[in-house]
């Protein structure tokens, strides 16, 4: 249930997001999703992609350092009040979250909503008996 | 402008004289460090050396020199030389790493620096009348308590004020008339900057003098300071382990430098690389040796502070030597707002936290008039985290840690792995941008 995400420490200056596309794009791993959250000093990129350990290694070895985490990614219909919804299941059951993005797939009728929970194992529960759809790494990728 | 000494035969007494005193103090010192503490005879015993050797002054050469590492090896009373119930205050400054380094002064300690502090302010024309702000920090350090004491022995009216809180400064310079100024140089211009905003008009107060130091200053900056803070800006000089403030002191016609009572304190100047004595008028490290202090006397200090000595008599009448501004360091000292912070103490405290490599860099610099330091650290795998605030709490926790330590407040900056330059050599841990 848990989708593996890559995130990369990101010093602010110019052309760092530039070369990291670029040593994956030439590693052949694509990104489905991507975020960055950003300070005054620094950054961490947040990446899902198809091609985990490659992506992992590759941007190792061009010295950046790189963690894996654990998030959840939830399944909405694209429309007025889909996250509203889903974070007012959240909020119910006292679920903080600790950050989250979210992209629309390509053909524009579902987005899927990227969490990342302090309590993740109650999180899934809580989303599950709500009746949101859950979905993996791989039918990410399959979007 | 009236000449007006403290003491005026011993400021004035020609040379030969001045020697004589010189030697007699410094053959008693030497008989009674080695009688009494054990690290220097040991040092003095595998030099070759014996009290009785040392028959003219420039035997003085044939001493071994006194490290700060000697004082941390002999943490925290080692050094003492005499029991310490006659010990009245101690005082401390950073060592290079985590100990601090310890000095001890008798009654009569206290009673020759409230003097060697009294001459000082009367050689930059402060006298009886004066209403004093001694705005140096009071505590471990000794610019506050020394100068206190001499002001209190001059007879002027001391404002025990210390460091911090400009805009009361302001206002108690302003309502309790303050005609002279201590404090280092940087915050002088910080309450400068602090008039500027409170609207408040530097003629309009009774500044006269200030005694500035505790940090290196350029003459620009004394530039700056006198013109901002209408007065007539001086130098002190002093450390610790001489002393403390008071050991030299700027006169008001003085164009080389600081007078010092070296009755009291006797200089060389030495080759830094080959410890070799160096002709008068040349530039290297300032060494000191005490020679009459009691509890914590310093034979061959060597403050690593770079200067050189002139002994034309001054035209204010001295005939004490006097020693340039001090232009460096022989070491990688830093000093931030009047702290001494050595790079290794910052290691220190950095290898101290867990999944830290040892890579890292200081930046200084001096932004309006405050000098900033930053500390940057290598982001590694075991540090970096996806959430902000975990990465922003490491900072918060270095910062603190280095605070504690330290007393001085730095910003922490996270940086990429190899990021911080790798050199051959010795690592490049500082960068000074600083214009001094």
């Amino acid at each position: 249930m848990l989708v593996e995400q890559i995130a990369v420490f990101l010093e602010n200056k110019s052309g760092r997001l530039a070369e990291i596309t670029t040593v994956l794009a030439d590693a052949g791993v694509n990104i489905r999703a991507l975020s960055v959250a950003d300070t005054a000093d620094f950054g961490i990129l947040r990446l899902i992609v198809d091609k985990v350990e490659k992506a992992k290694e590759v941007l190792r070895d061009k010295g950046f350092t790189v963690g894996k985490t654990h998030v959840i990614a939830v399944e909405v219909e694209d429309r007025t009040g889909g996250l509203a919804k889903v974070l007012s299941c959240l909020k119910e059951a006292n679920i903080n979250v600790e950050y989250m993005y979210a992209f629309v797939n390509r053909t524009g009728e579902n987005a899927v909503l990227i969490f990342r929970f302090e309590k993740m194992e109650e999180a899934i529960k809580t989303l599950k008996k709500g009746g949101f759809t859950i979905i993996s790494r791989e039918q990410i990728c399959a979007l | 402008m009236s000449l007006t000494y403290w003491e005026e035969e011993i400021e004035t007494l020609p040379r030969v004289g001045l020697e004589s005193i010189q030697l007699r103090r410094l053959q008693h010192l030497v008989a009674r460090v080695y009688r009494t503490v054990k690290p220097y005879r040991v040092k003095m015993e595998e030099a070759g050396v014996k009290p009785e050797d040392i028959k003219t002054l420039s035997d003085l050469s044939r001493l071994p020199f006194t490290v700060k590492n000697d004082l941390r090896d002999n943490y925290p009373f080692g050094l003492f030389t005499v029991p310490l119930d006659e010990v009245v205050r101690v005082h401390a400054s950073s060592g290079t790493t985590g100990k601090p380094t310890v000095v001890g002064y008798t009654q009569k300690d206290i009673e020759t620096w409230s003097n060697v502090m009294a001459r000082a302010l009367c050689c930059a024309g402060a006298t009886k009348g004066d209403m004093v702000h001694n705005a140096y920090g009071y505590g471990l350090f000794t610019g506050g308590l020394g100068a206190h004491y001499g002001i209190e022995r001059l007879g002027a009216t001391v404002i025990p004020v210390s460091g911090g809180n400009s805009k009361r400064q302001i206002n108690i310079m302003r309502d309790f008339g303050s005609t002279v100024l201590l404090s280092t140089p940087s915050y002088a211009l910080n309450l400068a900057d602090a008039m500027d905003s409170m609207h408040v008009d530097p003629k309009s107060l009774s500044l006269r003098v200030g005694i500035f130091g505790a940090e290196p200053w350029s003459e620009n900056m004394r530039e700056e300071v006198e013109r901002k803070l209408n007065l007539k800006a001086t130098d002190i000089y002093g450390l610790s382990e001489v002393m403390g403030p008071g050991v030299a002191q700027e006169c008001l016609h003085s164009d080389r430098g600081m007078h010092i009572f070296e009755d009291h304190f006797l200089p060389e100047i030495i080759d830094p690389d080959t410890g070799e004595v160096l002709p008068p008028g040349e530039k290297g490290e300032l060494v000191f040796t005490t020679l009459t202090k009691e509890a914590f006397p310093i034979i061959r200090y060597r403050t690593k502070d770079i200067s050189r000595l002139y002994y034309e008599t001054c035209a204010c009448g001295r005939t004490l030597v006097r020693m340039e501004k001090v232009t460096g360091r022989t070491d990688d000292m830093l000093i931030i707002r009047g702290v001494n912070v050595f790079p290794s103490q910052v290691e220190h405290v950095l290898m101290g936290v867990e999944g830290v490599e040892p890579h890292y860099q200081i930046v200084v610099e001096r932004e309006g008039n405050l000098d900033t330091m930053e500390v940057q650290v290598e982001v590694s795998e075991g540090l970096f985290s996806d959430e902000i605030r975990v990465l922003e709490k490491l900072s918060r926790h270095i910062q603190k840690e280095i605070k504690d330590l330290l007393g001085v407040t730095c910003k922490v900056k996270l940086v990429e792995p190899k990021s911080i330059q790798r050199s051959e050599g010795k690592a490049q841990r500082v960068i000074d941008n600083r214009k001094i």
